[in-house]
């Protein structure tokens, strides 16, 4: 199964387009897509506007494919349940998001290897290519730094925590 | 946008008061929806001795702290000046009867007001940078932060000498 993702703050429908045309082109019946307020008719993919988190944790779970916009709540959790995630970041440019801040994001988890990334649609048409041929073996699926953890820990108890550069207090 | 709180911390400060064993710590842990709430929840490890309530802008997200007091203030950005208006009044309320001893917040809008009221009051504020923000910090987060008792970031470029400091990220 192939879960696609835009998250709640608005449509996203370059990639709900992309998703069902590449499923229509490869007879790809199990893709199940979240689209947000969306009015777009999709021919060949199973859609819904907006699932709960319990909810959409039991489709990321279920997939061995995550598209998905470049927000972080669907990147973390693709990852943390050790799921291939492609994403295509929106742009402000064609008035899907206030700014082009998923464009940064995506470059620089990108450029970790942590996560697929397609810049246009053209691009995802071809990452989907490679990718639906990919097994589902599970993933690295990474913790919060146990460091962050304890210095948060630590300033909560005592309101102290040292840093190589400087303490912080209060 | 709010001014600095009139009244100087230090002399409401409840944050250093000794605590007799077995009294929990109160916090209040603040976040907007999406990748904000979900990171929230990557360090709530972090707080699992406190009494911990959580603030957040959707209903749904209740039953994943369903141990825990759960608030539910309006989504509010700075591009809407009477949501924010609305969630400032709200998270006064909130702030004013639950007391924490601690705000934490991973952003945005309701965090950065959290952490304000939160001061007012005397608790000890922590405000952690969304790691979605990695060219720079976020406008509520670059505001805030040099107010939060602990001003974090989760990209060691972005760290600076007098905050915010990095010391990992939740992924």
């Amino acid at each position: 199964m192939i879960f696609a993702t835009v998250g709640t703050q608005g449509k996203f429908d370059r990639l709900i387009r992309t998703v069902d045309e590449w499923a229509g082109a490869n007879g790809r019946a199990d893709i199940f897509a979240q689209t947000g307020p969306s009015d777009y008719q999709s021919q060949h993919i199973r859609a819904e506007r907006f699932v709960d988190p319990t909810e959409f944790r039991k489709h990321v779970q279920a997939a061995s494919l995550v598209i998905s916009h470049a927000g972080m709540g669907s990147i973390i959790t693709a990852l943390e349940l050790g799921k291939r995630i492609i994403v295509m970041p929106r742009r402000a440019s064609l008035g899907e998001h206030r700014n082009d801040h998923q464009l940064a994001t995506a470059k620089r988890f990108a450029e970790q290897g942590r996560i697929a990334v397609a810049f246009s649609e053209q691009e995802l048409v071809k990452k989907l290519d490679q990718l639906q041929v990919f097994d589902n073996t599970a993933r690295f699926s990474p913790q919060t730094s146990p460091h962050l953890i304890s210095t948060i820990r630590t300033f909560i108890e005592t309101g102290h925590v040292r840093f190589e550069n400087g303490d912080a207090s209060c | 946008m709010l001014r600095d709180p009139v009244v100087h911390r230090k002399t409401l400060s409840n944050s250093s008061t000794p605590r007799s064993p077995g009294v929990r710590r109160k916090l209040l842990a603040v976040s907007s929806g999406g990748g904000h709430w979900v990171q929230l929840l990557r360090i709530k490890r972090a707080f699992e001795d406190c009494e911990v309530i959580f603030v957040t802008v959707h209903e749904s997200y209740r039953a994943q702290v369903s141990e825990h007091k759960f608030y539910v203030v309006n989504d509010a950005n700075r591009w809407t000046k009477l949501a924010l208006l609305k969630s400032a009044w709200r998270l006064a309320w909130i702030i004013w009867n639950e007391k924490p001893d601690i705000v934490l917040s991973t952003g945005a809008a309701p965090g950065y007001l959290a952490l304000r009221f939160g001061r007012i009051i005397g608790a000890r504020t922590i405000w952690l940078d969304s790691i979605a923000n990695v060219e720079q910090l976020s406008m509520s987060g670059d505001r805030i932060g040099h107010c939060a008792d602990l001003w974090l970031t989760q990209w060691p470029h972005l760290a600076r000498p007098d905050g915010p400091h990095y010391i990992g990220s939740v992924l």
